[in-house]
């Protein structure tokens, strides 16, 4: 749930209209030329060769990969479809892909909590906004298994200081990391908590591409901050709420930090909380069948871009571009 | 125009080169050289309690030999074995490294692992000087692939002022199963939060420690099929799942997964906890621990059987070190006398070097650490085959059940068997 998406960030929704619309209202002083294209291509390079070397080859091994059976230590053999038979008779997989769907949903409540959160900090007059705003991104910075080391003491069903706090106004509060049913969401909590500084971030910028005008306008014709919210905020940010959103679904399937620093192999919630990247850790890593694992990658890769195609594919019904 | 364009052209492809001649210049330094080539060893290990007596061994053997330095690489166990794969399948891997029973026959098939049989002769090393089932243990198709380092001896961890607060006689060798469920049952204390017991669902601290006591067996002696499908195996188990769902006298799995049981016991949360030899050096850190915590031996099973399942450690050489000659020097330092002497006397663990036991039991006077030296005739191999973690972990998992009182352990213990023997079919292929 961490491990933030580094692609571009369509900060002011007036000016993230479709290319061709932009070229026209922007007016670029000169198109670009041959030349500068090749400069930009030299620029590019370095980022370009990462991305093709550590993100895009990988994928396609993986990919190979997912049809071998492996050595111990280097060394496969063509094995066909075993992997995929395994795979779909596994009910340990389908336990991990339950599993990433709840986590998903949970983890989606951040999106709309970090977009009152960044109003809220935008209000006219708020103070201390600096504050906030790092008070909020802090977790988004910190290390991981930090986060999940503080999250688990806090969670420690007899010493912890969240049943602590509970017992004063007499409940009696779950081992909630150890215990089947509450464990995923506790581990959700932690990452919806996790993810909204850095929405955040985006929504605030987002906010502040709203002319001002605007909200003039309503104030004169009597909405209240609350209307205001819902009539001009969120339909004018609905390109940073779709960006946020996607991003979302993307880290939360790939959730594992979480699960591996604070439920882990031994605790006996691990049936009810691990993700298919745990289970691609742990069939790979742990118990040594790189090319199982790699099949539960290519599931993982599928169900993402299966599910980032929806999400395209439903933005035209909601997003508005200015 | 065109100079222009041809010298941005070798901008590029010196830009390109760049790498590739960094990856040369690296490449290069890796050549052999002479026995009076000063060379740096990587030493892998995951306890960092260990470190410091392992560092003065290497200090010793650097005094020795200037011309071989040694770092120690310490990487806590959770993440040890998937790390040391990894480096080892891609040739960067520690030159030496921590081996246990449990992985020891997947990195010697696989390749991981060095065969010593050669540099034994060679340097005419005494293997006759470690505690056999050690040496037995990393013993494969007669060639020997590690220098035993230790060895696991078990007793009972008790804390006094609980013992005597009840007015209980302390546990002695007489003890039994029945008398730590008879005294569990008087020291637990639900109003002040007090178990009588502790029974954590791992493995090498719970069930492989009463599961021989009984006669049975978690895999077959020719490591080819499991053994939890028998009804003694059962038993063994269902010592410790008793104690939380029918006697209630220990914290339930949910507890003991989110405190640690150790902490429990030296926090005077728990009375009793099985204790392995390496783990007095922890409690001892704890002032309250050092203070009340008392060392009886293992209580025996129902007919007196005292056999229990001791893993080991070796010191073993990676298959794919660039400097053998140096890490064979080093390795037989490591399971030299000396290096013995140094272990033991920190208190952290019995060497497999026999002869010191001696000096591990009296490193802690506070405590009575000879009792895990008495236990060390009793030890059995540890239970392996070439892939002990496909199937280890998956016990673990499913056993939740039977510890939470889900499901009836012998129901859990029979689906075990047969996913542990799938995996062991597997490992045939």
């Amino acid at each position: 749930m961490s491990g933030q998406g580094t692609a571009t960030v369509p900060a002011d929704p007036l000016t993230d209209k479709p290319a061709g619309q932009r070229a026209r209202t922007a007016g670029r002083p000169r198109p670009p030329t041959r030349d500068s294209g090749w400069w930009a291509a030299v620029l590019l390079l370095p980022a370009a060769v990462g991305l093709l070397v550590f993100e895009i080859w990988p994928t396609f091994q993986t990919i190979y990969y997912s049809f071998t059976s492996w050595g111990a230590f280097g060394g496969h053999a063509w094995s066909g479809l075993e992997n995929y038979r395994t795979l779909i008779a596994d009910s340990d997989v389908f336990h991990a892909i339950v599993n990433t769907a709840i986590i998903s949903a949970i983890s989606l409540l951040a999106v709309p909590l970090s977009a009152v959160v960044a109003a809220l900090l935008s209000l006219p007059g708020m103070r201390g906004v600096t504050i906030y705003r790092t008070l909020y991104f802090l977790p988004v910075v910190t290390l991981p298994a930090a986060v999940a080391l503080t999250w688990k003491y806090l969670f420690n069903g007899d010493y912890g200081l969240i049943n602590w706090l509970l017992s004063k106004v007499g409940i009696d509060g779950p081992h909630w990391l150890s215990d089947p049913a509450t464990a995923i969401f506790a581990i959700s909590i932690v990452g919806v908590w996790g993810s909204i500084g850095y929405n955040m971030v985006i929504f605030l910028s987002g906010i502040r591409g709203i002319p001002t005008d605007y909200y003039e306008a309503a104030e004169l014709d009597g909405a209240g901050r609350v209307a205001q919210f819902f009539h001009i905020t969120v339909p004018l940010l609905t390109p940073s709420i779709f960006f946020v959103t996607v991003i979302t679904v993307i880290n939360s399937l790939q959730a594992f930090d979480l699960v591996y620093l604070m439920v882990g192999q031994t605790s006996p919630a691990i049936t009810r909380t691990e993700t298919l990247v745990y289970l691609f850790y742990q069939r790979g890593f742990a118990e040594h069948d790189g090319g199982y694992a790699a099949a539960i990658g290519v599931l993982l890769l599928l169900a993402t871009l299966i599910l980032t195609a929806a999400q395209f594919r439903l933005q035209r019904r909601w997003v508005h571009y200015g | 125009m065109n100079t222009v364009r041809r010298i941005r052209r070798r901008l590029l492809s010196l830009l390109l080169v760049a790498p590739l001649v960094a990856a040369a210049a690296c490449s290069g330094n890796s050549g052999s050289g002479g026995d009076d080539e000063h060379v740096t060893l990587t030493y892998a290990i995951w306890d960092q309690a260990q470190a410091a007596a392992m560092k003065q061994i290497i200090q010793e053997f650097h005094g020795k030999h200037p011309n071989i330095d040694v770092q120690v690489q310490v990487t806590p166990w959770e993440s040890y074995w998937t790390k040391l794969q990894t480096s080892v399948t891609a040739g960067t891997g520690p030159d030496l490294f921590w081996m246990t029973m449990v992985y020891a026959k997947y990195y010697a098939a696989g390749g991981g692992i060095a065969p010593l049989d050669d540099q034994i002769k060679k340097s005419k090393l005494d293997m006759s000087a470690y505690v056999p089932a050690v040496t037995k243990a990393y013993t494969f198709g007669g060639k020997v692939y590690g220098v035993p380092k230790d060895v696991n001896g078990f007793g009972l961890c008790y804390n006094k002022l609980l013992f005597d607060a009840a007015k209980l006689k302390h546990p002695d060798d007489s003890w039994t199963w029945n008398d730590v469920v008879a005294a569990a049952q008087k020291l637990t204390d639900p109003q002040k939060g007090v178990y009588g017991f502790v029974a954590p669902e791992a493995d090498e601290l719970s069930w492989y420690l009463t599961v021989p006591q009984v006669g049975g067996q978690v895999i077959s002696p020719d490591s080819t099929s499991s053994g939890y499908d028998q009804d003694a195996t059962i038993k063994g188990i269902q010592f410790w799942t008793d104690m939380i769902t029918k006697y209630h006298v220990s914290p339930t799995l949910q507890q003991t997964t989110d405190t640690d049981p150790l902490a429990m016991l030296t926090s005077g949360k728990v009375a009793m906890r099985y204790c392995g030899s390496w783990e007095p050096e922890e409690i001892a850190a704890v002032p309250y621990g050092k203070a009340n915590i008392g060392i009886a031996p293992l209580p025996a099973g129902p007919d007196g059987n005292r056999n229990y399942y001791s893993n080991g450690l070796a010191n073993s050489m990676s298959a794919k070190t660039k400097h053998p000659d140096q890490a064979w020097e080093f390795l037989q330092f490591l399971g030299s006398d000396r290096a013995a002497e140094i272990q033991a006397k920190t208190g952290t663990v019995i060497p497999a070097y026999q002869g010191h036991a001696d000096a591990y039991a009296k490193a802690m006077p506070e405590f009575d650490l000879q009792v895990f030296v008495d236990h060390l005739k009793y030890a059995q191999p540890f239970p392996a085959s070439t892939d002990t973690a496909a199937w280890r972990d998956a016990a673990t998992k499913q056993f939740a059940d039977a510890w939470t009182g889900k499901a009836p352990v012998a129901d859990v213990s029979r689906r075990v068997a047969e996913t542990m023997n799938q995996a062991l079919a597997k490992e045939k292929k």
